[in-house]
Protein backbone atom coordinates (compact mmCIF):
# COMPACT_ATOMS: atom_id res chain seq x y z
CA UNK A 1 0.00 0.00 0.00
CA UNK A 2 1.36 3.26 -0.78
CA UNK A 3 1.75 6.19 1.45
CA UNK A 4 -1.67 8.09 2.13
CA UNK A 5 -2.80 11.16 1.92
CA UNK A 6 -4.67 12.89 5.25
CA UNK A 7 -7.65 15.08 4.21
CA UNK A 8 -9.09 16.79 7.62
CA UNK A 9 -12.19 18.61 8.23
CA UNK A 10 -12.13 21.75 10.05
CA UNK A 11 -15.39 22.81 9.79
CA UNK A 12 -19.02 21.39 8.92
CA UNK A 13 -20.99 24.65 8.43
CA UNK A 14 -20.74 28.26 9.44
CA UNK A 15 -21.81 28.23 13.10
CA UNK A 16 -19.43 25.21 14.08
CA UNK A 17 -17.34 24.94 16.86
CA UNK A 18 -14.56 27.44 16.05
CA UNK A 19 -12.03 25.46 18.08
CA UNK A 20 -12.27 22.05 16.08
CA UNK A 21 -9.72 22.57 13.72
CA UNK A 22 -7.03 22.94 16.24
CA UNK A 23 -6.56 19.22 16.88
CA UNK A 24 -6.99 17.93 13.76
CA UNK A 25 -4.30 20.37 12.48
CA UNK A 26 -2.29 19.20 15.56
CA UNK A 27 -2.93 15.71 14.38
CA UNK A 28 -1.89 16.01 10.34
CA UNK A 29 1.43 17.94 11.50
CA UNK A 30 2.45 15.09 14.17
CA UNK A 31 2.03 11.88 11.53
CA UNK A 32 3.84 14.12 9.12
CA UNK A 33 2.07 12.69 5.89
CA UNK A 34 0.97 14.36 2.96
CA UNK A 35 -1.90 16.38 4.05
CA UNK A 36 -4.66 19.18 3.42
CA UNK A 37 -7.51 20.75 5.76
CA UNK A 38 -10.60 22.18 4.33
CA UNK A 39 -13.98 23.51 5.36
CA UNK A 40 -17.07 24.09 4.42
CA UNK A 41 -19.39 26.46 5.57
CA UNK A 42 -21.60 27.66 3.08
CA UNK A 43 -25.54 26.64 3.17
CA UNK A 44 -27.58 26.87 0.37
CA UNK A 45 -29.37 30.09 1.67
CA UNK A 46 -25.75 31.18 3.59
CA UNK A 47 -24.84 32.52 0.00
CA UNK A 48 -27.27 34.78 -0.21
CA UNK A 49 -27.14 36.34 3.30
CA UNK A 50 -23.39 36.78 2.75
CA UNK A 51 -24.53 38.75 -0.75
CA UNK A 52 -26.68 40.97 1.34
CA UNK A 53 -23.79 41.83 4.00
CA UNK A 54 -21.66 42.33 0.80
CA UNK A 55 -23.87 45.10 -0.27
CA UNK A 56 -24.35 46.60 3.23
CA UNK A 57 -20.12 46.74 3.54
CA UNK A 58 -18.05 45.80 0.06
CA UNK A 59 -15.52 44.33 2.52
CA UNK A 60 -18.02 41.53 4.06
CA UNK A 61 -20.07 38.91 3.07
CA UNK A 62 -17.62 36.29 3.51
CA UNK A 63 -17.37 34.02 6.63
CA UNK A 64 -18.05 35.73 10.04
CA UNK A 65 -15.55 33.27 12.16
CA UNK A 66 -12.93 33.07 9.71
CA UNK A 67 -10.31 34.85 10.91
CA UNK A 68 -11.37 32.63 14.38
CA UNK A 69 -11.20 29.49 12.49
CA UNK A 70 -7.86 30.69 10.80
CA UNK A 71 -6.10 32.33 13.60
CA UNK A 72 -4.46 29.08 15.79
CA UNK A 73 -4.02 26.78 12.72
CA UNK A 74 -2.46 28.96 9.76
CA UNK A 75 0.85 29.34 10.94
CA UNK A 76 1.22 25.51 11.24
CA UNK A 77 -0.26 24.51 7.90
CA UNK A 78 1.34 26.62 6.00
CA UNK A 79 4.85 25.67 7.64
CA UNK A 80 4.32 22.44 7.21
CA UNK A 81 2.71 22.60 3.50
CA UNK A 82 -0.62 21.48 4.45
CA UNK A 83 -2.60 23.62 2.02
CA UNK A 84 -6.26 24.77 3.44
CA UNK A 85 -9.25 24.80 1.12
CA UNK A 86 -12.55 26.63 1.84
CA UNK A 87 -15.91 28.04 0.50
CA UNK A 88 -15.56 30.13 3.28
CA UNK A 89 -15.20 33.26 0.85
CA UNK A 90 -19.12 33.08 0.57
CA UNK A 91 -19.91 36.01 -1.72
CA UNK A 92 -16.89 37.74 -1.10
CA UNK A 93 -13.61 35.55 -1.43
CA UNK A 94 -11.89 38.51 -2.76
CA UNK A 95 -12.48 40.25 0.67
CA UNK A 96 -11.77 37.14 2.59
CA UNK A 97 -8.29 36.51 1.20
CA UNK A 98 -7.17 40.14 2.21
CA UNK A 99 -8.30 39.37 5.54
CA UNK A 100 -6.19 36.14 5.64
CA UNK A 101 -3.36 38.13 3.81
CA UNK A 102 -3.78 40.27 6.82
CA UNK A 103 -3.80 37.68 9.38
CA UNK A 104 -0.95 35.82 7.43
CA UNK A 105 1.35 38.97 7.92
CA UNK A 106 0.38 39.20 11.14
CA UNK A 107 1.65 35.95 12.05
CA UNK A 108 4.80 36.20 10.14
CA UNK A 109 3.75 35.00 6.76
CA UNK A 110 4.12 37.60 4.38
CA UNK A 111 5.34 34.47 1.60
CA UNK A 112 1.87 32.95 2.69
CA UNK A 113 -0.16 32.56 -1.18
CA UNK A 114 -3.38 32.54 -1.08
CA UNK A 115 -5.76 31.86 -4.12
CA UNK A 116 -9.01 33.49 -5.06
CA UNK A 117 -11.28 30.85 -7.24
CA UNK A 118 -13.96 32.88 -9.12
CA UNK A 119 -17.07 32.27 -10.84
CA UNK A 120 -19.18 30.50 -9.14
CA UNK A 121 -21.22 33.99 -9.03
CA UNK A 122 -23.83 34.46 -11.92
CA UNK A 123 -26.27 36.71 -10.46
CA UNK A 124 -25.43 39.23 -13.38
CA UNK A 125 -24.50 36.91 -16.06
CA UNK A 126 -26.91 34.47 -16.42
CA UNK A 127 -30.83 34.76 -17.17
CA UNK A 128 -32.13 32.38 -15.01
CA UNK A 129 -35.61 33.08 -16.85
CA UNK A 130 -33.83 30.97 -19.61
CA UNK A 131 -32.86 27.94 -17.87
CA UNK A 132 -34.89 24.72 -16.75
CA UNK A 133 -35.71 24.77 -13.10
CA UNK A 134 -34.33 21.55 -11.02
CA UNK A 135 -35.99 22.62 -7.38
CA UNK A 136 -38.21 25.07 -6.27
CA UNK A 137 -39.69 26.49 -3.02
CA UNK A 138 -43.18 25.82 -3.69
CA UNK A 139 -44.25 29.06 -2.07
CA UNK A 140 -41.78 30.78 -4.58
CA UNK A 141 -43.30 33.55 -6.98
CA UNK A 142 -40.63 34.68 -8.96
CA UNK A 143 -41.91 36.70 -11.22
CA UNK A 144 -42.40 39.36 -8.64
CA UNK A 145 -39.51 38.27 -6.48
CA UNK A 146 -36.60 40.06 -6.06
CA UNK A 147 -33.08 38.34 -6.89
CA UNK A 148 -30.48 38.19 -3.94
CA UNK A 149 -27.96 35.56 -5.47
CA UNK A 150 -27.54 32.92 -8.24
CA UNK A 151 -24.01 30.59 -7.41
CA UNK A 152 -23.35 27.80 -9.43
CA UNK A 153 -21.85 24.78 -7.80
CA UNK A 154 -18.85 24.61 -9.27
CA UNK A 155 -16.40 21.66 -9.37
CA UNK A 156 -12.80 21.04 -8.29
CA UNK A 157 -10.98 21.68 -11.61
CA UNK A 158 -10.08 25.15 -10.54
CA UNK A 159 -8.91 24.65 -7.08
CA UNK A 160 -6.62 22.15 -8.11
CA UNK A 161 -5.21 25.29 -10.44
CA UNK A 162 -4.96 26.91 -7.46
CA UNK A 163 -2.87 24.37 -6.04
CA UNK A 164 -0.60 23.80 -8.66
CA UNK A 165 0.33 27.09 -8.87
CA UNK A 166 1.35 26.80 -4.82
CA UNK A 167 -1.24 28.36 -2.64
CA UNK A 168 -1.18 28.04 0.41
CA UNK A 169 -4.86 28.66 1.26
CA UNK A 170 -7.42 28.60 -1.55
CA UNK A 171 -10.54 30.74 -0.77
CA UNK A 172 -13.96 29.69 -2.97
CA UNK A 173 -17.07 30.50 -2.81
CA UNK A 174 -19.76 28.25 -4.10
CA UNK A 175 -18.12 24.90 -4.86
CA UNK A 176 -19.56 21.59 -4.55
CA UNK A 177 -18.79 20.69 -0.81
CA UNK A 178 -17.14 17.45 -2.11
CA UNK A 179 -14.82 19.17 -4.29
CA UNK A 180 -13.28 20.79 -1.34
CA UNK A 181 -11.68 17.11 -0.75
CA UNK A 182 -11.48 15.69 -4.53
CA UNK A 183 -9.16 18.75 -5.44
CA UNK A 184 -6.07 18.23 -3.16
CA UNK A 185 -6.44 14.62 -3.82
CA UNK A 186 -6.31 14.95 -7.40
CA UNK A 187 -3.48 17.08 -7.11
CA UNK A 188 -1.61 14.80 -5.30
CA UNK A 189 -1.99 11.76 -6.77
CA UNK A 190 -2.46 13.79 -10.33
CA UNK A 191 -5.84 11.59 -10.77
CA UNK A 192 -7.44 12.17 -14.28
CA UNK A 193 -10.98 14.25 -14.30
CA UNK A 194 -11.94 11.38 -16.26
CA UNK A 195 -11.00 8.19 -13.77
CA UNK A 196 -14.47 8.42 -12.04
CA UNK A 197 -13.47 5.01 -9.93
CA UNK A 198 -10.73 7.49 -8.22
CA UNK A 199 -13.20 10.74 -8.51
CA UNK A 200 -15.64 8.92 -6.57
CA UNK A 201 -13.60 8.04 -3.70
CA UNK A 202 -12.73 11.84 -3.35
CA UNK A 203 -16.27 12.15 -3.78
CA UNK A 204 -16.84 9.85 -1.13
CA UNK A 205 -14.08 11.26 0.80
CA UNK A 206 -15.68 14.89 0.59
CA UNK A 207 -19.22 13.84 1.57
CA UNK A 208 -18.64 11.67 4.49
CA UNK A 209 -16.25 14.93 6.02
CA UNK A 210 -17.98 17.74 5.05
CA UNK A 211 -20.08 18.00 7.94
CA UNK A 212 -17.08 17.77 10.20
CA UNK A 213 -18.18 16.37 13.39
CA UNK A 214 -21.39 14.58 11.73
CA UNK A 215 -19.03 11.26 11.06
CA UNK A 216 -17.28 11.60 14.36
CA UNK A 217 -20.07 11.13 16.81
CA UNK A 218 -21.85 14.38 16.14
CA UNK A 219 -25.86 14.39 15.66
CA UNK A 220 -25.30 10.71 16.43
CA UNK A 221 -24.72 10.32 20.35
CA UNK A 222 -27.91 9.33 21.88
CA UNK A 223 -27.33 9.14 25.65
CA UNK A 224 -27.41 5.34 26.93
CA UNK A 225 -28.50 4.04 23.35
CA UNK A 226 -25.70 5.36 21.53
CA UNK A 227 -23.10 6.67 23.88
CA UNK A 228 -19.81 8.39 22.98
CA UNK A 229 -16.91 9.86 24.44
CA UNK A 230 -16.72 13.35 25.51
CA UNK A 231 -19.14 14.84 23.18
CA UNK A 232 -17.84 18.27 24.60
CA UNK A 233 -14.89 17.63 22.60
CA UNK A 234 -15.27 15.93 19.38
CA UNK A 235 -12.72 15.02 17.14
CA UNK A 236 -13.27 16.45 13.55
CA UNK A 237 -12.49 13.88 11.02
CA UNK A 238 -9.46 13.17 9.08
CA UNK A 239 -9.73 10.30 5.83
CA UNK A 240 -6.49 8.64 5.46
CA UNK A 241 -6.70 7.99 1.18
CA UNK A 242 -3.91 6.13 -1.16
CA UNK A 243 -3.22 6.26 -4.79
CA UNK A 244 -4.77 3.02 -5.00
CA UNK A 245 -8.28 4.44 -3.65
CA UNK A 246 -8.31 3.32 -0.11
CA UNK A 247 -10.17 5.12 1.97
CA UNK A 248 -9.94 5.22 5.82
CA UNK A 249 -12.10 7.21 8.05
CA UNK A 250 -10.50 8.27 11.42
CA UNK A 251 -10.17 11.76 13.42
CA UNK A 252 -7.28 12.93 16.09
CA UNK A 253 -6.21 10.83 18.87
CA UNK A 254 -6.36 13.31 22.02
CA UNK A 255 -10.24 14.16 21.00
CA UNK A 256 -13.38 12.90 21.83
CA UNK A 257 -16.29 11.71 19.49
CA UNK A 258 -15.69 8.24 17.96
CA UNK A 259 -15.86 6.82 14.21
CA UNK A 260 -17.58 3.46 13.77
CA UNK A 261 -19.92 1.54 11.41
CA UNK A 262 -22.65 3.33 12.86
CA UNK A 263 -21.14 7.07 12.28
CA UNK A 264 -19.56 6.34 8.83
CA UNK A 265 -23.12 4.60 8.13
CA UNK A 266 -25.65 7.20 8.77
CA UNK A 267 -23.18 10.23 7.41
CA UNK A 268 -22.70 8.14 4.35
CA UNK A 269 -26.75 8.55 3.80
CA UNK A 270 -26.80 12.08 5.21
CA UNK A 271 -28.76 14.03 2.11
CA UNK A 272 -28.96 10.97 -0.24
CA UNK A 273 -31.45 10.38 -2.19
CA UNK A 274 -31.18 7.61 -5.02
CA UNK A 275 -27.89 6.06 -3.40
CA UNK A 276 -26.43 4.71 -7.00
CA UNK A 277 -26.93 8.47 -8.42
CA UNK A 278 -25.14 10.99 -5.89
CA UNK A 279 -24.33 13.71 -8.03
CA UNK A 280 -21.63 15.99 -7.46
CA UNK A 281 -20.40 18.37 -10.36
CA UNK A 282 -16.97 15.87 -10.79
CA UNK A 283 -18.37 12.77 -10.86
CA UNK A 284 -21.69 11.07 -9.77
CA UNK A 285 -21.13 8.63 -6.95
CA UNK A 286 -22.95 4.99 -6.80
CA UNK A 287 -22.69 3.62 -3.34
CA UNK A 288 -24.64 0.49 -3.84
CA UNK A 289 -22.13 -1.82 -3.79
CA UNK A 290 -20.36 -0.07 -0.85
CA UNK A 291 -19.43 -1.73 2.61
CA UNK A 292 -17.55 -0.69 5.41
CA UNK A 293 -15.30 -1.91 7.72
CA UNK A 294 -13.90 -1.72 11.40
CA UNK A 295 -9.93 -1.96 11.31
CA UNK A 296 -8.75 -0.53 14.64
CA UNK A 297 -10.46 2.27 17.56
CA UNK A 298 -11.77 4.87 15.68
CA UNK A 299 -10.24 3.20 11.88
CA UNK A 300 -13.62 2.50 9.37
CA UNK A 301 -12.34 1.68 5.93
CA UNK A 302 -15.01 2.25 3.17
CA UNK A 303 -14.77 0.19 0.23
CA UNK A 304 -16.89 -0.38 -3.11
CA UNK A 305 -17.62 2.61 -4.20
CA UNK A 306 -18.20 3.56 -7.79
CA UNK A 307 -18.38 6.52 -9.90
CA UNK A 308 -20.11 7.42 -13.13
CA UNK A 309 -19.48 10.18 -16.04
CA UNK A 310 -19.79 14.11 -14.25
CA UNK A 311 -23.71 15.32 -15.64
CA UNK A 312 -22.66 18.45 -18.00
CA UNK A 313 -24.33 20.77 -16.35
CA UNK A 314 -24.10 22.62 -13.31
CA UNK A 315 -26.56 23.28 -10.20
CA UNK A 316 -27.55 26.81 -10.17
CA UNK A 317 -28.95 28.17 -6.77
CA UNK A 318 -30.75 31.43 -6.61
CA UNK A 319 -31.79 33.23 -3.48
CA UNK A 320 -34.78 35.23 -3.77
CA UNK A 321 -36.09 37.97 -1.18
CA UNK A 322 -39.09 36.14 0.56
CA UNK A 323 -41.90 36.76 3.01
CA UNK A 324 -41.33 38.04 6.62
CA UNK A 325 -42.08 35.66 9.04
CA UNK A 326 -43.02 36.27 12.65
CA UNK A 327 -42.53 34.40 16.01
CA UNK A 328 -43.41 34.46 19.33
CA UNK A 329 -43.28 32.40 22.20
CA UNK A 330 -44.64 32.78 26.31
CA UNK A 331 -44.69 29.37 29.05
CA UNK A 332 -46.85 28.33 31.15
CA UNK A 333 -45.86 25.65 34.13
CA UNK A 334 -47.73 24.09 36.90
CA UNK A 335 -50.79 22.89 37.27
CA UNK A 336 -53.46 22.58 34.02
CA UNK A 337 -50.91 23.89 31.89
CA UNK A 338 -51.72 21.91 29.20
CA UNK A 339 -55.43 23.53 29.26
CA UNK A 340 -54.35 27.09 29.70
CA UNK A 341 -51.53 25.98 26.56
CA UNK A 342 -54.06 25.08 24.34
CA UNK A 343 -56.65 27.84 25.28
CA UNK A 344 -53.69 30.17 24.42
CA UNK A 345 -53.04 28.65 20.88
CA UNK A 346 -57.01 28.98 20.35
CA UNK A 347 -57.04 32.88 21.62
CA UNK A 348 -54.04 33.40 19.64
CA UNK A 349 -55.40 31.88 16.09
CA UNK A 350 -58.72 33.83 17.19
CA UNK A 351 -56.58 36.99 17.35
CA UNK A 352 -55.03 37.01 14.30
CA UNK A 353 -58.28 36.10 12.47
CA UNK A 354 -60.58 38.46 14.34
CA UNK A 355 -57.66 41.55 13.59
CA UNK A 356 -57.84 40.26 9.68
CA UNK A 357 -54.35 39.90 9.77
CA UNK A 358 -53.26 38.62 6.12
CA UNK A 359 -50.80 35.82 7.45
CA UNK A 360 -50.49 32.07 7.14
CA UNK A 361 -49.74 31.08 10.87
CA UNK A 362 -49.23 27.61 13.25
CA UNK A 363 -49.23 27.22 16.81
CA UNK A 364 -46.88 24.94 18.52
CA UNK A 365 -46.70 23.39 22.11
CA UNK A 366 -43.68 23.00 22.88
CA UNK A 367 -43.29 19.96 25.14
CA UNK A 368 -45.88 18.27 23.98
CA UNK A 369 -45.80 18.32 20.39
CA UNK A 370 -44.27 20.95 18.01
CA UNK A 371 -41.17 19.85 15.55
CA UNK A 372 -42.78 16.66 14.32
CA UNK A 373 -46.40 18.14 14.45
CA UNK A 374 -48.10 19.90 11.05
CA UNK A 375 -49.26 23.27 10.52
CA UNK A 376 -52.51 22.52 11.87
CA UNK A 377 -51.54 21.33 15.09
CA UNK A 378 -52.73 17.49 14.67
CA UNK A 379 -50.60 15.83 17.00
CA UNK A 380 -50.87 18.27 19.85
CA UNK A 381 -54.72 18.78 19.21
CA UNK A 382 -54.72 14.97 19.64
CA UNK A 383 -52.74 14.42 22.33
CA UNK A 384 -53.35 11.77 24.65
CA UNK A 385 -50.64 11.59 27.15
CA UNK A 386 -49.85 12.74 30.53
CA UNK A 387 -49.90 16.43 31.80
CA UNK A 388 -46.83 18.35 30.60
CA UNK A 389 -45.07 19.83 33.82
CA UNK A 390 -44.37 22.64 31.28
CA UNK A 391 -45.61 23.91 28.00
CA UNK A 392 -43.86 26.56 25.54
CA UNK A 393 -46.31 28.29 22.93
CA UNK A 394 -45.31 29.43 20.29
CA UNK A 395 -47.20 31.19 17.19
CA UNK A 396 -45.19 31.23 13.68
CA UNK A 397 -46.38 33.84 11.25
CA UNK A 398 -45.71 34.58 7.62
CA UNK A 399 -46.64 36.69 4.98
CA UNK A 400 -45.79 39.53 2.47
CA UNK A 401 -46.69 42.50 4.60
CA UNK A 402 -43.99 43.14 7.32
CA UNK A 403 -46.11 45.06 9.63
CA UNK A 404 -48.75 42.46 9.41
CA UNK A 405 -46.64 39.91 10.39
CA UNK A 406 -44.90 42.01 12.64
CA UNK A 407 -48.42 42.85 14.41
CA UNK A 408 -49.50 38.96 14.21
CA UNK A 409 -46.11 38.27 16.51
CA UNK A 410 -46.66 40.63 18.79
CA UNK A 411 -49.98 39.29 19.66
CA UNK A 412 -47.71 36.96 21.97
CA UNK A 413 -46.37 39.76 23.75
CA UNK A 414 -49.42 41.10 24.59
CA UNK A 415 -50.59 37.70 26.20
CA UNK A 416 -48.03 38.77 29.22
CA UNK A 417 -51.68 40.81 30.54
CA UNK A 418 -54.48 38.89 28.41
CA UNK A 419 -52.87 35.52 28.74
CA UNK A 420 -54.34 32.86 31.10
CA UNK A 421 -53.09 32.79 34.86
CA UNK A 422 -49.43 32.43 34.81
CA UNK A 423 -48.19 33.31 31.50
CA UNK A 424 -44.76 34.47 31.00
CA UNK A 425 -41.51 34.35 29.58
CA UNK A 426 -42.29 36.06 26.22
CA UNK A 427 -40.05 36.81 23.64
CA UNK A 428 -40.82 37.43 20.10
CA UNK A 429 -38.70 38.33 16.66
CA UNK A 430 -39.40 39.52 12.98
CA UNK A 431 -37.04 38.01 10.79
CA UNK A 432 -36.90 38.53 6.58
CA UNK A 433 -36.77 35.06 4.72
CA UNK A 434 -34.92 34.35 1.53
CA UNK A 435 -36.57 31.69 -1.00
CA UNK A 436 -34.33 29.27 -3.44
CA UNK A 437 -34.79 27.87 -6.59
CA UNK A 438 -32.49 25.69 -8.60
CA UNK A 439 -31.79 25.72 -11.78
CA UNK A 440 -29.47 23.47 -14.27
CA UNK A 441 -26.49 25.63 -16.59
CA UNK A 442 -24.44 24.47 -19.14
CA UNK A 443 -20.77 23.95 -17.36
CA UNK A 444 -19.32 25.53 -20.25
CA UNK A 445 -21.27 28.91 -19.51
CA UNK A 446 -19.28 29.12 -15.90
CA UNK A 447 -16.02 29.88 -16.25
CA UNK A 448 -13.72 30.30 -13.00
CA UNK A 449 -10.85 31.75 -12.29
CA UNK A 450 -7.45 31.76 -10.19
CA UNK A 451 -5.67 34.79 -8.99
CA UNK A 452 -2.42 33.73 -6.71
CA UNK A 453 -0.75 36.10 -4.32
CA UNK A 454 1.40 36.19 -1.74
CA UNK A 455 0.31 37.65 1.80
CA UNK A 456 1.98 40.73 1.51
CA UNK A 457 1.08 41.80 -2.15
CA UNK A 458 -2.38 41.58 -1.32
CA UNK A 459 -2.51 42.95 2.28
CA UNK A 460 -0.20 46.35 0.42
CA UNK B 1 -39.86 -19.44 15.94
CA UNK B 2 -39.09 -18.01 18.93
CA UNK B 3 -41.82 -15.52 20.67
CA UNK B 4 -41.94 -12.05 18.97
CA UNK B 5 -42.35 -8.37 20.86
CA UNK B 6 -43.53 -5.50 19.94
CA UNK B 7 -40.84 -2.36 20.55
CA UNK B 8 -39.98 1.51 19.04
CA UNK B 9 -37.78 0.71 16.01
CA UNK B 10 -35.29 3.14 18.65
CA UNK B 11 -34.77 0.21 20.71
CA UNK B 12 -33.13 -2.04 17.40
CA UNK B 13 -32.27 0.47 14.85
CA UNK B 14 -30.71 4.32 14.55
CA UNK B 15 -31.55 6.72 12.17
CA UNK B 16 -30.41 10.28 10.64
CA UNK B 17 -32.35 12.56 8.87
CA UNK B 18 -31.17 14.99 6.21
CA UNK B 19 -33.06 17.58 4.06
CA UNK B 20 -33.16 18.95 0.37
CA UNK B 21 -36.00 21.46 -0.55
CA UNK B 22 -39.04 20.13 0.21
CA UNK B 23 -37.72 16.40 0.61
CA UNK B 24 -36.44 14.62 3.37
CA UNK B 25 -34.10 12.06 3.58
CA UNK B 26 -34.26 9.66 6.34
CA UNK B 27 -31.18 6.32 6.98
CA UNK B 28 -32.46 3.57 8.90
CA UNK B 29 -29.88 0.61 9.98
CA UNK B 30 -30.61 -2.16 12.73
CA UNK B 31 -27.84 -2.79 15.42
CA UNK B 32 -28.06 -6.15 14.93
CA UNK B 33 -27.64 -7.02 10.89
CA UNK B 34 -30.00 -10.61 11.50
CA UNK B 35 -32.96 -8.03 12.00
CA UNK B 36 -31.90 -6.53 8.75
CA UNK B 37 -34.95 -8.70 6.87
CA UNK B 38 -36.99 -8.28 9.09
CA UNK B 39 -36.87 -4.66 8.90
CA UNK B 40 -37.49 -4.88 5.21
CA UNK B 41 -40.53 -6.38 5.75
CA UNK B 42 -41.98 -4.57 8.26
CA UNK B 43 -41.07 -1.01 7.76
CA UNK B 44 -42.19 -0.38 4.86
CA UNK B 45 -42.97 2.46 2.09
CA UNK B 46 -46.40 2.42 2.97
CA UNK B 47 -46.20 2.79 6.76
CA UNK B 48 -43.52 5.56 6.54
CA UNK B 49 -46.06 7.43 4.78
CA UNK B 50 -48.52 7.41 7.17
CA UNK B 51 -46.40 8.15 9.70
CA UNK B 52 -45.84 11.39 7.71
CA UNK B 53 -49.17 11.99 6.60
CA UNK B 54 -50.40 14.88 8.56
CA UNK B 55 -47.26 16.80 7.19
CA UNK B 56 -48.73 16.71 3.82
CA UNK B 57 -46.26 13.73 2.28
CA UNK B 58 -47.57 12.66 -0.63
CA UNK B 59 -44.68 9.52 -1.71
CA UNK B 60 -42.40 7.70 -0.16
CA UNK B 61 -39.40 6.00 -1.56
CA UNK B 62 -37.19 3.40 -0.07
CA UNK B 63 -33.93 2.13 -0.86
CA UNK B 64 -32.67 -0.52 -0.04
CA UNK B 65 -28.47 -0.99 0.82
CA UNK B 66 -28.25 -4.60 1.91
CA UNK B 67 -24.60 -5.00 2.13
CA UNK B 68 -24.64 -1.50 4.34
CA UNK B 69 -27.63 -3.43 6.20
CA UNK B 70 -28.93 0.08 5.65
CA UNK B 71 -32.04 1.83 3.94
CA UNK B 72 -32.72 5.19 2.83
CA UNK B 73 -36.35 6.90 3.35
CA UNK B 74 -36.97 9.48 0.96
CA UNK B 75 -40.34 10.96 1.92
CA UNK B 76 -41.51 13.92 -0.59
CA UNK B 77 -43.49 17.00 0.59
CA UNK B 78 -43.10 16.54 4.26
CA UNK B 79 -41.05 19.70 5.45
CA UNK B 80 -44.03 21.63 4.94
CA UNK B 81 -42.18 24.07 2.05
CA UNK B 82 -39.06 23.40 3.46
CA UNK B 83 -36.40 25.72 5.17
CA UNK B 84 -37.45 28.49 2.75
CA UNK B 85 -40.94 28.01 3.54
CA UNK B 86 -41.93 26.14 6.51
CA UNK B 87 -43.42 27.63 10.04
CA UNK B 88 -42.13 24.65 11.58
CA UNK B 89 -39.06 25.26 14.01
CA UNK B 90 -37.23 22.74 12.42
CA UNK B 91 -37.61 23.37 8.90
CA UNK B 92 -34.88 21.44 7.90
CA UNK B 93 -36.66 18.36 9.30
CA UNK B 94 -33.48 16.93 10.92
CA UNK B 95 -35.91 15.84 13.94
CA UNK B 96 -37.92 13.88 11.95
CA UNK B 97 -35.47 10.83 12.47
CA UNK B 98 -36.84 9.96 15.91
CA UNK B 99 -40.39 10.22 14.63
CA UNK B 100 -39.42 7.59 12.37
CA UNK B 101 -37.28 5.67 14.87
CA UNK B 102 -41.20 5.67 17.08
CA UNK B 103 -42.66 3.24 14.63
CA UNK B 104 -42.95 0.01 16.22
CA UNK B 105 -41.73 -3.20 14.67
CA UNK B 106 -42.40 -7.25 16.25
CA UNK B 107 -38.86 -8.66 16.84
CA UNK B 108 -37.93 -12.32 18.25
CA UNK B 109 -37.66 -11.75 21.73
CA UNK B 110 -34.09 -13.37 21.69
CA UNK B 111 -32.90 -10.34 19.60
CA UNK B 112 -34.37 -7.26 21.63
CA UNK B 113 -32.61 -5.80 24.09
CA UNK B 114 -32.25 -6.54 27.34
Amino acid sequence: MSTPFLVGNGAGFSGDRVDAPIPVVRSLVARGLPAALFFETLGERTVALAQLERRRDPELGYEPMLERLLEPILKDCVTHRIPILGNFGAANPPAAARLIARLAVRLGLPDCRIAVVTGDDVTSSIALDQLPVHEADDSIETKSARLVSANAYIGAAPLVEALRQGADVVVAGRTSDPALAIAPLVHHFGWSFEDWEKLAIGAACGHLLECGSQVTGGVFWDPGCKDIPDPWNIGFPIAEVTAEGGLVITKPEDTGGIVDLRTVKEQLLYELHDPARYITPDVVLDIMGCTVEQLGKDRVAVRGLRGHPAPDTLKVTACFEGTWLGEGEVSVAGPNALARAKATADVLLRRLGMRGLPVRARVDLIGVASVHDSDDGALWRGYQGPEPPEVRIRLAAEGSDRDAVDQAAREVLALLCCGTAGTGGARWRLTPRILTRSYLVLRERVPTSVKVRTAQEMAA
Amino acid sequence: MSEMIEVPLHAVAHSRAGDKGNRCNMSLMPYDPALYPILAEQVTEERVLALFRHRGATRVTRYDLPLLQAFNFVVDDVLEGGVNGSLNLDGHGKTQSFRLLSLTVRVPKAQAPG
